[in-house]
């Protein structure tokens, strides 16, 4: 993997414009320096996908020398990609950063939650999210989400003030001017922080290319024995597929987001590199949730409803 | 126009911040969707979902603003509650776009849209000129100090593609918009619906020889002569890592809201007044020896002095004075009213203080920009002149020369709500066109 490092300015015209990477950079950066600034315990939830990928990317470069005031929370579905979990513990080990991990799998086997019947644990990570937070007193929650994601997140603040049961009211967020952002929030609350709010995938892998920053091997193309549902390629696994008729084929895949491995679809691709991704995502005529993702398609509001709910 | 995907691929462009108000009856959503949806970034399953939902409801066209109207009580009154925002990109610039409803009880959207707007579009319908909405959308542009603005004369096809309705009407909102300080308006003749002047020039106004409304938003400056700013850094946070590599190291970490900093320049650091000189800029990661706004950046200091969250750094020949009396223009954005005495905190750039509500001596109504004296409270939407006495001293500019040193946040300190936005200093650019209807007695200064 190559670094391109840009000058600054370059190629923009006019001195003193920062570069569209620059500018999102500096605002993601400003976002975590805030919040280090007016919080007491935040955490970033961080899955191994490449949004919090480039999230902890991004807090390393806003407080170096120093270390990340923040330590790392994996909501962990049990239905992990080996890859992915492999990734996760090389980086936190490589920085020494501190991992929390609230585990879906132990909800079910404690009997708090119970399995659905399609298998997707997307929906389960609510309550091990929120009482995680709860139990380990979490003040700012930062995630990945971008406004460009989902109609109902094109809504979202870059601070979301959350109760104790971590429910969002869209219709009760405050106005956000500036780059004034307001933290106030009372005992048992929370607030999420999205410092990616305003990027889009094509700029989540342009910076990634400039800044050289290692990606777990699933978003590459690569052979994957796979089977199809809901019209999407998933992975064959022990967490419940293939099932009554559905066949296992051998296919030359990628994925474009990385979540729970029962509602996360791969795509079809040739792209080994990161410039081939970046051309794959420049030209695709799809979404990355409508390519990927089940649980987007369950209705028009899905993602207003988990939100509500607690969701990420 | 077709974008070509390698176009987009790995290179760097800029960042233009725009805003859009109006209705549906402006053609409003006709042209963000055009917009969008010509740069490519409608992708195929938007766009299935757009026209699934449609036809739920017994449309037979798609309803493009179902791609903006995000939350379910939006969809279901068929309304724009909320700011949304829209991303997209040509291969010459990356876009993001502010899109608020434009009616008078969404103000406190379109202030929150144009706060970090670099360019408004203004939209009217040809057949009906400048109205009252259009003078209001001007006076928010004026007031958030927004540096471009482009009036986009929509529906051009329905009074016959017409030079002198497009001419006058341009001229009508250009004298407005220059009497309340724009400094700039670039008016395009558009149909949104045909897409006369959009993306593509029109076959329909040989007349008309400037831009397309996607023509101008890709090359319009979105830099400004930093020479002549204030240069001012808040600080955000200290970083001092204490470890065996940097044992000394001291760093204090902010996002520069204007001009350019040096490293050798004398800089003073508010409020306490204490002097120094910038002995390194590290640019997250790369020494450099000048960085400016809007570059997050962490600055050593040559001298071991008090600085800690809330300061702000300034050049020692060009710091501003400290006040505790702030006078300022508001728009009230909460649905519980501010009131004379009320006790607030107040949030500018990276320091919140104590402060209470001295005095409103007026509400300004943005349509006719008629002042109504001493109305004891200010209410959603409205604007409004604030008296305000801070516990500690602020080191504020006026709005007109730094939007983000010259704006602040009202929160209420109980449930910490966002109650108003604020920006210091007269309301308008230019010579007061107010008409203050308290002056009734003949009087003439």
């Amino acid at each position: 993997m190559t670094t391109t490092v840009a000058a600054h300015g370059e190629g923009t015209g006019t001195p003193y414009a920062l570069s569209h990477l620059d500018a999102l950079e500096s605002e993601a950066v400003h976002i975590f320096r805030e919040v280090a600034g007016e919080f007491e315990r935040p955490v970033i939830l961080f899955s191994g996908g490449k949004d919090s990928i480039v999230m902890l990317h991004l807090a390393l470069k806003a407080f170096a020398p120093a270390a990340v005031p923040f330590s790392l929370l994996h909501v962990d579905t049990g239905h992990n990609f080996p890859e992915v979990l492999e990734y996760r513990d090389r980086v936190v080990a490589a920085h020494g950063l501190r991992l929390h991990v609230a585990s879906v799998q132990d909800y079910i086997d404690r009997g708090v939650l119970k399995e659905r019947p399609d298998g997707v644990r997307n929906p389960l990570q609510t309550l091990p999210l929120t009482e995680k937070i709860q139990s380990e007193k979490f003040d700012a929650v930062f995630g990945g989400g971008r406004r460009d994601e989902e109609k109902a997140r094109a809504k979202e603040r870059v601070f979301s003030l959350r109760d104790e049961f971590s429910q969002w009211d869209p219709r009760r967020q405050r106005p956000e001017l500036w780059n004034l952002y307001n933290g106030r929030h009372a005992p048992g609350e929370h607030v999420r922080v999205f410092p990616l709010s305003n990027w889009t995938e094509l700029d989540v892998w342009q910076y990634i290319a400039r800044e050289g920053i290692e990606l777990p091997q699933i978003y590459f193309a690569h052979e994957r024995e796979v089977f199809q549902r809901g019209g999407m390629w998933l992975t064959a696994g022990e967490w419940g597929g293939p099932k009554n008729g559905e066949s296992v084929e051998k296919r030359q895949v990628r994925y474009r987001t990385v979540g729970d491995m029962s509602c996360t679809g791969a795509v079809d691709s040739d792209a080994g590199t990161l410039d081939a991704v970046i051309a794959e995502i420049a030209a695709s005529r799809l979404t990355e949730r409508g390519a990927t993702r089940a649980d987007d398609k369950l209705s028009e509001a899905a993602m207003e409803d988990r939100k509500r709910e607690g969701y990420f | 126009m077709s974008t070509s995907t390698t176009e987009l691929g790995l290179t760097e462009t800029t960042l233009l911040r725009f805003a859009t108000a109006g209705s549906v009856d402006d053609g409003k959503s006709t042209l963000v969707g055009r917009l969008l949806h010509d740069s490519k970034s409608v992708l195929t399953d938007q766009l299935e979902a757009v026209e699934r939902a449609s036809a739920s409801r017994g449309q037979d066209t798609p309803d493009l603003a179902l791609l903006t109207d995000g939350l379910r009580a939006e969809r279901e009154q068929g309304i724009t509650i909320d700011v949304a925002y829209r991303y997209f990109a040509t291969p010459k610039r990356r876009f993001i776009l502010a899109d608020t409803p434009g009616h008078v009880q969404y103000t406190r959207n379109m202030v929150t849209g144009a706060s970090t707007a670099e360019l408004t579009v203004v939209l009217v319908d040809a057949r009906n000129g400048v109205v009252e909405q259009t003078r209001r959308h001007a006076a928010i542009a004026a007031l958030l100090r927004v540096p471009h603005v482009v009036l986009a004369i929509n529906k051009m096809d329905l009074v016959g593609y017409q030079e002198a309705i497009f001419a006058g009407i341009a001229e009508e909102f250009t004298a407005y918009a220059t009497e309340l300080g724009v400094p700039e308006v670039t008016a395009i003749p558009i149909s949104a619906l045909v897409g006369d002047n959009v993306v593509e020039p029109s076959a329909n106004m040989d007349w008309y020889g400037g831009p397309t409304v996607l023509e101008h938003l890709e090359t319009v400056p979105v830099s400004h002569d930093l020479a002549h700013c204030h240069a001012r850094l808040p600080v955000q946070y200290v970083i001092r890592p204490q470890t065996a590599e940097h044992p000394d190291y001291r760093g204090y970490a902010g996002q520069i809201a204007a001009g350019t900093f040096h490293v050798g320049e004398p800089v003073t650091v508010l409020p306490s007044g204490r002097t120094t000189t910038i002995s390194g800029i590290d640019l997250l990661g790369t020494p450099v020896d000048a960085a400016w706004t809007t570059q997050s950046v962490t600055v050593l200091l040559t001298d071991d002095i008090d600085v800690s969250r809330g300061d702000l750094i300034v050049p020692t020949k060009d710091a501003p004075a400290t006040t505790q009396d702030v006078e300022a223009t508001v728009c009230h954005v909460a649905d519980q009213p501010l009131t004379v005495g009320h006790r607030v905190l107040l949030k500018h750039g990276t320091r919140t203080v104590k402060a209470v509500v001295k005095d409103i001596p007026s509400r300004l109504t943005l349509d006719d920009l008629s002042l109504h004296p001493h109305p004891g409270q200010l209410v959603a939407n409205d604007i409004g002149r604030v008296k305000i006495r801070t516990a500690e001293p602020l080191p504020v500019d006026s709005y007109a020369d730094s939007r983000r040193t010259g704006s602040f946040i009202l929160i209420d300190p109980a449930d910490g709500t966002t109650l108003t936005a604020g920006m210091v200093g007269e309301s308008f650019a230019s010579p007061e066109p107010v008409k203050d209807e308290s002056e009734d007695d003949g009087w003439d200064f």
